[in-house]
């Protein structure tokens, strides 16, 4: 797999810690969404760190992808393009990976997300490919995050759930919730799947991202309360928080 | 040419030489599966040996742990780029489970509960090189990680390592298992940092 060369043309703070890049990627082949790109970082002395980020973007042929980076206190490379890299700048990277856990725009089935956290992201490739492609497939997301203001891509996604053929988008928080939130900070629970995402009788395929025990705890919740282990696909993420 | 990102320093250590190329240490010990964790009672598991034709040996959890045992102290490399060193195990060789099998197919496909699969050469799991491990840190092993058993093969990528491992099936020639079909290289030396297909 080759190195490509991705020119920085774009940089948008999603929360205090996270920074969306958007690259324009030379004689990049597409991806499908859900994918992910190894990004190097060299030094002066030629002493590189590569890690994988999850492609935030639709598919589309014009060469440009964004990823969305959480910054990880004792990271090697998520400080940097989180605080450094500017427009203009030129970086590596390689790609795409992974062929498991993707959303096909030709899939019509029932989709289930359930995103903890930074997981958001590659689910947010899905929900943009969905619309980018006018696909219909019902979508629905369960979205965990700690606080209102941890939350990635809210505006957009409050627009992608505003219309007709929309995506559901049910929230739940872990520590704060919006004022007058009906339901107290808490993780999701068997109440929450039962009422947040759909009931397993559709047979809808999942997709389950985040933190290791975030996907330990939801995936047994989703299989309690009825849904196929053969439906559910997972990406994790270690306590090191770089993707896994 | 590798381009040089403006002001990047990287931070280098010196347990970092240890490593394969590529590598970054962790003192943590990430979870990476495709799918929801099995959890697997030790009355209904077993682990076999087939040929592709017919079961050769089958044991349940009994006569497994009658088996000779060996505790192994072993580094980890996931392609994913994580390393961490010095982990220590007790589960049975592949030698052991192998000792009475007289056979000339030189491919093995490891099979797991939840349906994972991982091909290997058969040398590659015999001469102290493979066990099916079922203690960490002289715990049971926890089913996040793989319990009750998981493959411990560590000169490879931890992905051939398969978790919730169920059965070996000897084969003729070599084809590719889960990742291996999905885009991650047929072998997986850490060494020669072979992560995906191709390389």
């Amino acid at each position: 797999m080759t190195w490509r060369s991705a020119a920085v043309i774009g940089l948008h703070d999603e929360t205090a810690t996270a920074r969306t890049i958007a690259l324009a990627v030379r004689d990049w082949p597409g991806h499908i969404a859900g994918q992910h790109v190894d990004v190097r970082l060299t030094a002066a002395d030629g002493y590189s760190a590569v890690r994988s980020y999850s492609i935030a973007s639709a598919p589309s042929s014009d060469g440009r992808i964004e990823l969305t980076v959480e910054r990880l206190p004792s990271g090697e490379v998520s400080p940097y393009l989180t605080q450094q890299v500017m427009i203009g700048d030129d970086l590596e990277l390689r790609g795409p990976i992974g062929g498991w856990f993707v959303w096909r725009r030709d899939q019509t089935e029932p989709i289930q997300l359930v995103a903890g956290g930074s997981g958001i992201v590659p689910l947010m490739a899905m929900v943009r490919s969905r619309a980018s492609a006018g696909s219909i497939a019902p979508f629905r997301l369960l979205y965990s995050v700690r606080e209102p203001e941890t939350v990635f891509y809210r505006d957009e996604l409050r627009a992608l759930s505003n219309q007709g053929d929309s995506v559901v988008i049910t929230y739940a928080y872990t520590r704060v919730t919006p004022k007058d939130w009906p339901r107290p900070a808490g993780r999701i629970d068997a109440e929450l799947i039962a009422s947040g995402t759909w009931p397993s009788n559709l047979r809808p395929s999942s997709y389950v991202c985040g933190p290791t025990s975030f996907v330990e705890h939801t995936t047994g919740l989703l299989i309690a309360a009825g849904h196929d282990r053969e439906k559910i696909r997972t990406e994790r993420f270690g306590a090191t928080g770089e993707r896994k | 040419m590798a381009i040089i990102s403006r002001g990047f320093a990287g931070r280098r250590s010196a347990a970092d030489a240890k490593l394969p190329p590529g590598q970054y240490l962790t003192t943590d010990f990430p979870v990476l599966s495709a799918g929801p964790t099995p959890h697997i009672s030790l009355d209904r598991w077993e682990f076999t040996i087939d040929d592709g034709n017919n079961v050769l040996k089958r044991w349940d959890w009994k006569s497994f742990r009658e088996l000779p045992t060996e505790t192994i102290t072993v580094d980890l490399h996931c392609v994913t780029r994580w390393s961490k060193l010095d982990t220590a195990w007790e589960g049975v060789s592949l030698d052991v489970l192998l000792a009475d099998i007289k056979t000339d197919l030189p491919y093995g496909m490891f099979r797991s509960y939840g349906d994972y699969t991982t091909n290997l050469p058969l040398k590659d799991v015999m001469n102290k090189q493979a066990w099916i491990a079922f203690k960490y840190n002289g715990a049971d092993l926890e089913p996040e990680h793989g319990g009750p058993t998981r493959l411990l093969v560590p000169h490879l990528y931890l992905w051939k390592s398969a978790k919730w491992v169920k059965g070996l099936s000897l084969m003729p020639q070599d084809k590719p298992g889960f990742w291996e079909s999905l885009g991650y290289h047929i072998y997986g030396d850490p060494w020669l940092e072979q992560r995906y297909s191709g390389e």
